[in-house]
């Protein structure tokens, strides 16, 4: 029994290659040379600093997304904890030694990187919750401990991002892990429990957040309140958007970003730099490879064999699936401004790198799908 | 073992089903999403790139230029002159004084300048324009441009400004331009229109009163800005039209001359044409120099000009008032030959004094004149008879002479805003304005042009050019439209005379004059100037104003006469005159008794000196008024002065005839 349970598959390096999923793999590889392309766009047609920087990065990370992918998944399973437990020390060492720039104190200088501890917590903590679930018994989903132990996991992380104060990130934290949470069974009505306890709790986290996230949460409800803070970055990015029409302004051509009047177009606001220049067309094709993307990662959930490579594949997927909807909603005028990069399309190191090494967890899910763990 | 592979069976099933709802979740978000997409770029499409253009494209108003001014001869007066300008936007600067600093190092700017700077910033809202530098040089211009990346907010701007080539000679013909103020913008619709940071607008004179038409259209340039308002590049263009040019009338020599003459003087000398009503030449001293106002007046200079006692800042020829003193006896000798009052042959002995009611009243020569008839009266200027032709004339038909003549009426009303009307004393006016009866005294000072009586130089002028020509209304004008013809008008009266001598129009013509007479004794007086589309004759029999005339003649070429000494033999200069000295205060008995020279009297007291004159004799064709602020006698200080400008005038007159003629043919 032990035996059939700790099964290991013995692959030639040859079998693991042609195991990759090159689908998903050109799929990343496509989205990151469209944002390669828009970083070039929103440099103004130059290879500056941000364009140079990402494609570096991209190039960096994508070589060791595939290194990664060769990676037993049976290694990340082990040290699942241990690498939650790494990214929460680097949370709390930034608490106190983090970088500061503007008014928050997010990133550990490593000389080479400036690292932010809080885009890699959002990995760590669909492994760890991958593992914790991989363990739990679907009967002793409700066992106290089965209850305590994860809410501490999350709670531990967001309320360190959210000091730090980053709203954004720990919104995407803790959706991730929510999402792994639900996915091993509890059953919806606790969500739905928590949600009121949060509701009523809510103002007093509230007078909790700093003035500046308030006014961006007020601004969401009431852009027209304050045309030229934090309403005037929905405006712009509406304004943006909404004058690409069917077929966009053309590469390099969106006034709107480069005349400087989309805010953070690197970063938070590189799809709608993107969709002005290339349209509703152009955001539809990038959407569908999201989509595809996406689906991929869920398809190789279902072939493992191993519930921590289901649990991660499909809580990876849907926390993906979280960042994308937060990061276009927010764009498009949908939700709050609360500072949620785009995968891959975004600049930013940190986020790349936790997102690639995502992804080679989930390679090496699919190199390894008949890999069973104990 | 069953159990376990029943329970992994179970948490499978489970997995797997909630991966479903959470896929087709996903699946609906994103189909909401690209919803979403679609209503921005396509519904909206239309709404939002409107939006983006207007964030895109900026409009700025380009300087419009305005008109220029010629003279008689196409001459320019009045010019453009291209600037370079820095302006600074106190909104759009990080640090001002850091800015004020880098500036100053790279530019011209004194301590004296910055200060009136800070002031002026203090005084007006953070998005208004300042202007820190009117005039740049192209070296610090181009060293501006260099640097302007690191001074945020700066902007140096290519303007037009007004030029006055001629400085002070043409400040009181055309008025001078200046920075618009807010009152500017707030009363007139075109300047709004038109406004640009630092735009000049027309503060006095014609630059003022045509200013509407001067300012022309300003241009527009668009721009492709960014978000912090940095201008990227120009997409179009659109030029301004120039405003319309105006000629003058003025002759620049003679205006210069006369400037030149009364230079340390102050007062005014105005030159006319008799028949077309022409202003050749309206000098006003003193003067200034207006383009000093252009790049900005500093405020010493400013008060200097505002507190000097000559008050530089008044165009004397329209808008100071003088009691016409001697120069109002013609018209008195006129209006009492016209009410048949008195006859040419009429005689008064002239003692040097007399008494009415208690009162003496003195002719200006102690000793007196003996035995006078009108002529004599009028070439010796005798006091003594005048007041004794006032009292049998009356004030108030005097005052119907007075105004028939042009006195007490805007000359150029319509085109200078300062321009004021003299005043011509009635009884009824006595009542109106004072409140009180009129006093018989009053109308024996009012013969000799003192008391109530006042008029503008300007006004004295059209009265002489009036009875110059024959006796013939004429309407002044500065600007040169072209309309009003010398032939038409000189033709015009030479028939009229004729029909006149043979009796044909007289009956009519008298009838009208007395109509005309009772409208102006109407109470309110304001009667409305119409268009002078015919003839309008200023006399009952044009015997009188031969007579007149002639009086004046004598009165520079005779012996006896005031202006004897100022006369000009040579026959084509000849000029008919009179002179006039009105007093600035009542002389007392004491003062009448040391009869002090010129100099042993304190300045604000001495008499206004005045002269008035139409030349040549034969064949007039111009008038002229010449009026010294506390001059002295008329004869000794005005009439050399108005010898001078007319022989000038006299010897322009066949340029100006030929150019005249040459100018007509091209219409």
């Amino acid at each position: 029994m032990i035996t059939r349970n700790t099964f290991s598959e013995k692959k030639t390096f040859l079998e693991k290659i042609k195991s990759i999923d090159y689908i998903l793999a050109a799929v990343i590889l496509l989205i990151g040379i469209i944002s390669c392309f828009s970083m070039y766009s929103t440099d103004g047609g130059q290879f500056k600093y941000h364009t140079n920087s990402h494609i570096l990065k991209f190039s960096l990370f994508f070589i060791l997304f595939i290194i990664f992918s060769f990676i037993q998944i049976r290694f990340w399973h082990t040290l699942a904890y241990l690498f939650y437990l790494l990214v929460l020390g680097m949370l709390v060492y930034v608490l106190w030694f983090g970088v500061t720039a503007q008014g928050s104190q997010r990133w550990i200088d490593l000389y080479f990187i400036n690292l932010q501890p809080s885009e890699l917590m959002k990995i760590a903590i669909i492994v760890c919750f991958a593992k914790f679930y991989h363990r739990v018994q679907t009967q002793d989903l409700y066992k106290l401990k089965n209850i305590l132990y994860p809410i501490i996991l999350l709670v531990l992380p967001i309320y360190l991002v959210i000091s730090q104060p980053d709203l954004g990130t720990s919104i995407l934290i803790a959706a991730s892990g929510l999402a792994v949470i639900w996915l091993a069974g509890i059953r919806i009505r606790y969500f739905v429990y928590s949600v009121l306890t949060f509701l009523v709790c809510a103002p007093f986290v509230i007078s909790f957040l700093k003035t500046y996230q308030k006014i961006r949460i007020l601004t969401f409800f009431n852009p027209d309140r304050d045309p030229l803070g934090a309403g005037y970055q929905i405006l712009q990015s509406k304004i943006a958007v909404g004058s690409g029409g069917l077929l966009g302004k053309g590469y390099l051509k969106g006034t709107q970003g480069y005349l400087e009047y989309l805010p953070e177009k690197h970063t938070d606001f590189i799809f709608t730099l993107f969709s002005e220049e290339f349209g509703f067309l152009g955001s539809s094709i990038l959407l569908m490879l999201y989509f595809v993307m996406l689906f991929r990662i869920i398809r190789i959930g279902q072939q493992s064999k191993s519930y921590f490579a289901k649990f991660y594949c499909f809580g990876f997927s849907s926390a993906l699936f979280i960042y994308i909807v937060v990061n276009m909603s927010m764009v498009l005028g949908l939700l709050p401004i609360v500072g949620s990069p785009l995968p891959i399309m975004s600049y930013g190191g940190s986020a790349l790198l936790s997102t690639m090494i995502g992804f080679s967890i989930v390679m090496s899910c699919k190199i390894y799908s008949k890999e069973t763990i104990s | 073992m069953f159990n376990r592979d029943n329970i992994t069976i179970n948490k499978n099933k489970l997995i797997t089903r909630r991966m479903f709802v959470l896929s087709a979740a996903k699946i609906i978000v994103l189909t909401g999403i690209i919803g979403r997409l679609f209503s921005l770029q396509i519904s909206e499409n239309k709404k939002y790139l409107f939006l983006s253009e207007k964030n895109r494209l900026k409009e700025w108003n380009l300087p419009p230029k305005r008109g220029i001014f010629k003279d008689y001869f196409g001459n320019i007066i009045a010019d453009n002159d291209q600037v370079f300008q820095l302006h600074v936007v106190p909104e759009e600067v990080e640090d001002f004084n850091y800015l004020m600093v880098r500036l100053k190092n790279m530019i011209k700017i004194e301590n004296k300048q910055l200060r009136r700077i800070y002031k002026k910033k203090k005084g007006q809202l953070p998005w208004q324009t300042l202007i820190i530098s009117e005039n740049l040089s192209w070296e610090e211009f181009s060293k501006l441009n260099l640097f302007l990346h690191e001074l945020s907010g700066a902007k140096p701007v290519l303007s037009v400004v007004r030029q006055y080539p001629q400085a002070e000679n043409f400040t009181h013909v055309l008025g001078y331009v200046a920075e618009a103020n807010l009152q500017d913008i707030n009363n007139y619709s075109f300047i709004r229109e038109n406004y640009v940071p630092g735009l000049h607008v027309g503060k006095t004179g014609l630059e003022k009163t045509l200013e509407k038409e001067l300012i022309g259209f300003s241009g527009i340039q668009r721009y492709e800005v960014n978000a912090h308002g940095k201008k990227i590049n120009q997409i179009n263009r659109v030029e301004g039209t120039q405003g319309k040019n105006f000629r003058i009338t003025v002759d620049q020599e003679v205006q210069n001359y006369v400037q030149k003459l009364l230079i340390g003087k102050s007062g005014s000398i105005s030159v006319m044409d008799i028949y077309t009503g022409d202003i050749i030449a309206m000098g006003s001293s003193p003067s200034f120099d207006p383009n000093q106002f252009i790049h900005g007046i500093d405020s010493k200079e400013w008060n200097k000009i505002n507190k000097d006692p000559m008050k530089p800042l008044i165009n004397k020829s329209v808008s100071s008032l003088y009691s016409p003193g001697s120069t109002l006896k013609p018209l008195v000798a006129l209006s009492a030959l016209e009410n048949h009052v008195i006859a040419p042959r009429f005689v008064h002995k002239c003692e040097g004094d007399m008494e009415l009611h208690g009162h003496k009243y003195h002719c200006w020569k102690k000793k007196g004149h003996g035995y006078m008839d009108l002529r004599d009266a009028i070439v010796q200027s005798c006091d003594i008879y005048f007041y004794e032709v006032a009292r049998i004339l009356g004030v108030d038909r005097l005052s119907i002479t007075a105004k028939k003549y042009g006195l007490g009426e805007k000359v150029l009303g319509g085109y200078f805003f300062e321009e004021k009307s003299g005043v011509i004393p009635s009884t009824k006016w006595k009542l109106k304005e004072i409140g009180r009866g009129w006093l018989l005294g009053e109308t024996l000072l009012t013969g000799i042009g003192q008391g109530y009586i006042q008029c503008t130089p300007l006004e004295l002028c059209l009265a002489t050019a009036q009875l110059a020509n024959g006796g013939f209304k004429i309407r002044p004008r500065i600007i040169d439209d072209g309309t009003v013809l010398y032939e038409d008008i000189k033709s015009g009266i030479e028939n009229y005379l004729k029909k006149f001598e043979l009796g044909l129009t007289k009956k009519e013509e008298v009838k009208k004059a007395d109509e005309e007479l009772a409208q102006l004794l109407l109470p309110t007086e304001d009667f409305i100037k119409t268009e002078p589309a015919k003839l309008e004759p200023l006399f009952r029999n044009p015997q009188n104003i031969k007579f007149v005339n002639e009086a004046m003649y004598a009165v520079s070429n005779e012996y006896r006469g005031t202006a004897y000494t100022s006369r000009n033999t040579e026959k084509k200069y000849q000029y008919a005159g009179k002179t006039g000295t009105s007093q600035i205060k009542r002389v007392t008995e004491e003062q009448r008794e040391l009869d002090l020279e010129i100099h042993d009297i304190p300045y604000k007291d001495r008499d206004h000196a005045l002269f008035v004159a139409f030349a040549p004799y034969k064949n007039p064709r111009y008038a002229i008024s010449v009026l010294i602020e506390h001059g002295g006698s008329g004869g000794k200080v005005a009439a050399p002065l108005a010898k001078k400008v007319i022989k000038m005038v006299i010897d322009r007159h066949n340029l100006r005839e030929k150019f005249r003629k040459e100018r007509r043919t091209d219409i």
